[in-house]
């Protein structure tokens, strides 16, 4: 299997795609049904378990992820568009961060296969912004790294 | 990579929350490259000085400065390390991706080895 990440720091846009041994139908059911959805959310530490499941335009998915010591953490989608079986489009929240649009797009290819595309878009704001810039951008990521250089080498006596 | 540790997403959290602050940002980005005491950053904003120990706090909390003491005066420098995970959040983000779609394919291989031949 062959995953591909690309970020774009000014579209906010953090692009996944990869190529699935199954037809683009069988691939929809893993995010339009929700016992199939449990089974792949959360990793294995942390089981998820769908609340409430309405796949269609202005609906609620929820669940909660629960941890090795019984401990419990909530997350939301709010579905914004669907098109079975090849588009979905919703935000998906979490308690501490930012809410960010996720697009699905699941294209089966003529040959047998499926290419699946999820794309995260962050949302405009400041602080976002800023986290981006640093962690997208590689010339922020290198200053970054460079003042901890000169910081290490002044350390030295 | 592994997707995280519950304490070790409670650190992300917290390292969103204090970066959500424009005052915030300010102070880490002054103490990477300086040693400030918080009297000297309290002047540097139009707050109180509790406002500003509060906003240290809040990035201490988050291990994005370090403080120590100097006689009376509280040193506040910024922490690189802290500094450079934040910036290696959306990797941490883009590892919880690839590994959902790695499980993705763990079920669909399943469903050739439960079903019929292919």
């Amino acid at each position: 299997m062959t995953v591909t990440v690309h970020k774009d720091a000014e579209a906010r846009r953090m692009t996944i795609t990869t190529e699935l041994d199954a037809p683009a139908e069988r691939v929809w059911l893993l995010w339009a049904d929700p016992r199939q959805l449990e089974r792949w959310w959360g990793p294995p530490t942390h089981p998820a378990t769908v609340v409430e499941y309405d796949l269609t335009p202005g609906g609620s998915v929820s669940f909660f992820v629960t941890g090795p010591a019984g401990e419990r953490r909530s997350g939301w989608w709010r579905v914004v568009d669907v098109d079975a079986p090849h588009r979905l489009e919703f935000d998906l929240g979490d308690p501490d961060i930012p809410t960010v649009r996720v697009r699905v797009s699941i294209d089966e290819h003529d040959v047998g296969g499926t290419h699946m595309t999820i794309e995260t878009t962050f949302p405009s704001d400041e602080a976002m912004d800023h986290l981006l810039s640093i962690g997208f951008d590689e010339g922020m990521s290198n200053a970054v790294r460079q003042l901890e250089d000169a910081i290490r080498a002044d350390a030295v006596p | 990579m592994v997707v995280h540790a519950p304490d070790e997403r409670r650190s992300v959290d917290r390292v969103f929350h204090a970066l959500a602050d424009g005052t915030r940002r300010d102070i880490v980005m002054r103490t990477l490259q300086d040693e400030y005491s918080v009297s000297a950053l309290a002047r540097l904003y139009p707050m109180s000085f509790a406002a500003v120990q509060k906003h240290v706090a809040v990035l201490e909390d988050a291990n994005l400065v370090l403080k120590r003491r100097d006689g009376r005066q509280q040193l506040v420098s910024g922490n690189v390390d802290a500094v450079r995970r934040a910036s290696d959040l959306l990797d941490e983000l883009e590892a919880i991706w690839r590994a959902r779609i790695d499980r993705f394919a763990e079920i669909l291989a399943e469903d050739h080895t439960e079903g019929t031949a292919r």
